[in-house]
Parts: C-alpha cells; structure tokens; sequence
C-alpha cells in the first residue's frame, strides 16, 4: 500500500512540476528561448502573492488574482526590452541575458525581502494540511489535487488556446516559420510579446504554488528550474502534454527513491532525467522509424 | 493610375546588388510575368515587394501610398501578398489552419476558406492533414490559396511551377486561369516562357539585377524574350525597354 500511496503522491508532486515547467516549456517551444530565470520569475510571483496577502490581508487566492496580470504584462516588457533584442544577437544570447536577470531578481528579492524563509501556508488555513483518505492509508492533500488540477486545466487550456484561436494559430505559426509568418500578415513581435505575457502568467500560478505548498527563499529560483527543466526535457522539449508526463515521470520517480532510502529523493529523480537524455536519440529514432512505415502504408 | 509602382528600386545581399534601378508598374487587373535566368534578382525583387527584403533604395507605392518602409506584415493587411518561393507552408498545422491564420489580418473579401476550397478543389479532402504531408501540388494550392485568404489587391507569386510534377502545374495553373479571369492583379515569376505567355497580359525580362525587356505579351516572341533572357545582343542597345511600364510598353528593345 506504501507504494500505492508513494506512486500517488508522486503523481500530484508531477502535477506542480508541470504547472512550474509549463511556462518554460512554451517560452522555448515559441521562441526558442530557454529562460534561465524562469525559477526565479516563479519566486518573485511567490514574494507578490505572498507580499499583497501580508499586507492587505486578503486571502492568497485572490491576491494571485492580482499577481497573474502583473507578471504578464512583465513578460511583454522583458520580450519587448531584453529578450527581444538577445535573440536577435544569436540563439545562446538568451542564456546570457537570462542568466544576468536571474541573479538580479535573486538579489533585489534578497535587498528587499531579507534572506528569511517564507510560505503562503498560514494564509490557506487548513488547506495547506487537509488531505483526502483513502482506504485509510492513503492520504492525497487536497492542496496537491487542486495544483494537480490547475496544471492539467492551464496546459489543457493552452493546447486549446493554441488550437482554436487566432493568436494561438498566430503563435504556432511564428514558432514554425517566423519570415513567412510576416508575410501572411502576422505581427511577429506582437506574437512573441504575447507568448512572453501567456507564459509569465503561468509562472505566477506556478510561483504562488510553491509558496502553498513548500517554503521559498530569494535564492530558491534554481532549484525550482531544475525541475521545470527535467520535467521539460523528459517530457520533451516544447511540447505541452509532454510536459505534464514528463513532470509526473520526474515527480514518480522522486517519492519511490524517497521511499526505498530517504536520501534516494533527488537521486531518484535525477537518474530518471539522465536516464531519459541518454535514451532519447533511440527513443526518437524508433518513433522516425514508425513514422516511416506508417507512411509506406499510406502510400501503398 | 497604377496600383503597384516601383520606382527605382534597389535591393542588395550583402555587397551583392541584386536589384538595380527596376522600375514597374501594375495596373488593376493586370498579370505581369517576370522572366529572367537564376540570380536575375527576380525573388530578391518580389520579396522586396512583400517587405520580406529590405530595399538600398529606391520606392515602391500601392496605389500611391509609399510602403516602402512598411513592415511586411502590415503591406498583407494593405493588400500585398506573396506567395513565397518554396512553398513555404507552416508543415505542423493543417492545410485548413494554413488559410485561417493568413485569413486572420481580417482585409474584406470574397476570399475565405469555402472559397478558397472553390478555387482549388483538390483541398476539400485534405484540409484536416499536416502541411507538410501534402503533395507538392497539394503543397502550391494552399500556398497560394493561403495568400489568397488575405484578400490581396495585389498576388505575388513567385515560381509556382518549381519542383512540381508536370500535371501538378497543369492544375495550379487552371486554377490561376480562373483567378486571372475574375481580375486579380498578378505579379508572377515564371522560368517556363511558353506558361509565361499563357497567361501574362505584360511581360518584364530580368538580366542581371535590371529589367532588360518589357512589353505587352501579344506585341514580344519568344526570340526577343529569349535573347534578352540570355543577354544576347547586349552590344547594340541593351535596356531601351528599362522602366516604361507606361503606355502599352511599345518601348522594349530590338535584339
């Protein structure tokens, strides 16, 4: 039952991984940018949500309310002054550049919110340790299955978005062929600005997550990366869906190292991410394969 | 009154001046064939047009707004499109996404995608499949259709037939038949001189950057056309036809 248990929880702690990778994942899937200050961004919508409930007392849902339109219209200004201009000086300047707005957010959120540890958790009240039973010994926090939930409906709304909608057909199209995007009428800088904002606006969901579930700290930013990251990669790079199973793999994976030696957490979840980098270029190949025949059988 | 003038038009690729001095004119209605060897400065010229190319120098006006430092973008939605060379289909989204996201800049038309589907039947079935999927034939039909979707006042279509199968351009070229005869202003490449003068009212020669001979179809044969192609004769009066898009174009040059 341990494992039961041990497999579910893996699977809700995939659900948050997902929610703070799906922001990266569609940074890099539109412009090709891998944001090394995605991690960073996530805390600093962490110290807003947690900063507006501090100070007006409102509850920390509706303060993310607030933070989710602040943090797009921040993406929008970072494409339009820095990223922007990076990706125009070559495909590894975004890195840079990236890199440089990480350390600067970790040290104005150190400067201005000191070195402590925070949460949200004392403003969710019982929701920060309420949990379903199962069985009687499986326990779900109801938390978890509402951030597993948001990450499902926020990626599922995306896929939607980038399916049926003008911009989200804009978007794929610029993602694909940026030239001749101008020249079926689409405003590529405004597209890329937009995605910027789409994806900033996941990150506060992301950010406000971590401050419900866990502790944050101005220098907690690369760790919550790496995560993303994995969760990205394993999942594939740029794909939405992927995302979500890459997040769940990764937080799986985590809970049975956890639970066959309880420094087997991280290592766990690492081997799997390595594992799944030296298997890819088989994995892929036996998909070009099938790919392959299944257009032989087309053509015959 | 001319709806899409060119005027003295220079467009380089690094120190390679690709255009030099092209002038043209379209008038409505109109289907200019533009011939010329590789590395004439034909697609360089038609994308500068479309705004994809950023022109040295020179003008180019739509019914006499100056866009010549327009972005490309917005010269689709004042009624410049370009079918790009290649094709140049978004390969991971649908033949029927293809045409919404170019029917999306929202110019009023006739054109939308049950016309478009009209126009090149041989989509019907296949406008839940891949771009990237399709024939090459399949392939130039939504390229063009996708131009369409914008409601151009001017088409730029640049080497539809390239690459294709012969009965793939038999098709594109019956339904661009039909498009010429409902009115549409053209401006299109074409290697092949015999579907050049099929279908072209005027016809311009490229040589090297400039335009070496320019005329009504029915007043050139394809010996004037093919010496000037090759730069035959270029001893005794090369350019005489240069930028008289004018009256008729009785100007071009004897080789």
């Amino acid at each position: 039952m341990i494992w039961v248990s041990q497999i579910l929880q893996g699977v809700l702690l995939g659900g948050y991984y997902a929610l703070i990778a799906c922001g990266l994942s569609f940074m890099f899937g539109v412009m090709r940018i891998i944001n090394l200050a995605h991690g960073d961004l996530a805390v600093l919508a962490g110290f807003l949500v947690w900063f507006i409930a501090g100070q007006t007392g409102i509850n920390p849902f509706l303060a993310l309310a607030l933070v989710i339109p602040l943090m797009a219209a921040l993406g929008w200004v970072l494409q339009r002054t820095m990223l922007e201009r990076s990706l125009r000086a070559g495909e590894l300047v975004p890195l840079l550049s990236t890199f440089g707005l990480a350390i600067v957010i970790e040290n104005l959120l150190f400067e201005q919110f000191g070195a402590d540890t925070r949460s949200l958790a004392p403003y969710i009240g019982g929701l920060s340790y309420d949990s379903l039973t199962i069985g009687g010994q499986i326990y779900l926090s109801y938390l978890g299955i509402i951030i597993f939930a948001v990450a499902v409906a926020i990626l599922g709304g995306l896929h939607f978005f980038l399916g049926h909608t003008n911009l989200g057909r804009a978007i794929r199209a610029t993602a694909e062929d940026i030239d001749t995007a101008e020249l079926v009428g689409i405003n590529s800088r405004a597209v890329y600005a937009a995605a910027a904002a789409i994806a900033l606006a996941t990150v506060a969901v992301g950010g406000a997550a971590l401050g419900m579930r866990a502790t944050f700290a101005p220098y907690a930013g690369p760790a919550q990366l790496i995560f993303a990251f994995e969760a990205v990669v394993i999942g594939g790079l740029g794909s939405l869906w992927g995302t979500l199973a890459g997040g769940i793999a990764l937080g799986v994976a985590q809970n049975i190292g956890a639970t066959i030696n309880t420094h087997g957490f991280l290592i766990a979840g690492h081997v799997v991410f390595l594992a799944f980098l030296a298997l890819r270029p088989f994995l892929t190949s036996l998909n070009a394969k099938g790919r392959i025949k299944a257009l032989l059988r087309r053509a015959a | 009154m001319s709806l899409l003038t060119i005027d003295r038009l220079e467009a380089r690729h690094g120190l390679l001046t690709a255009v030099r001095e092209v002038s043209l004119a379209l008038k409505e209605g109109e289907t200019l064939a533009l011939v010329g060897a590789n590395g004439a400065g034909k697609t360089t010229l038609m994308r500068a047009i479309a705004g994809a190319h950023k022109p040295a120098g020179g003008r180019i006006l739509l019914d006499s707004t100056d866009v010549t430092h327009t972005p490309a973008h917005r010269r689709v939605a004042m009624g410049i499109a370009l079918v790009p060379e290649g094709r140049r289909l978004f390969p991971g989204m649908t033949v029927e996404e293809n045409l919404l996201v170019a029917g999306a800049v929202g110019r009023p038309g006739p054109w939308r995608v049950e016309t478009v589907l009209d126009a090149f039947p041989m989509l019907k079935k296949r406008l839940k499949a891949r771009a990237g999927t399709l024939s090459g034939g399949e392939q130039q039909a939504t390229a063009i259709g996708r131009a369409l979707m914008t409601n151009p006042l001017v088409l730029l279509l640049d080497e539809v037939s390239l690459g294709l199968a012969p009965i793939a351009v038999d098709q594109v070229y019956h339904s661009l038949a039909g498009l010429i005869g409902s009115g549409t202003t053209i401006l299109l490449v074409e290697q092949d001189l015999a579907r050049a003068f099929g279908v072209a009212t005027r016809i311009a020669c490229m040589l090297e950057g400039r335009i070496v001979l320019e005329g009504l179809a029915q007043d050139m044969t394809r010996e004037q056309v093919t010496a000037a192609y090759f730069g035959l004769g270029r001893g005794n009066g090369s350019g005489g036809g240069q930028g008289s898009g004018q009256d008729g174009g009785k100007g071009h040059h004897q080789p």
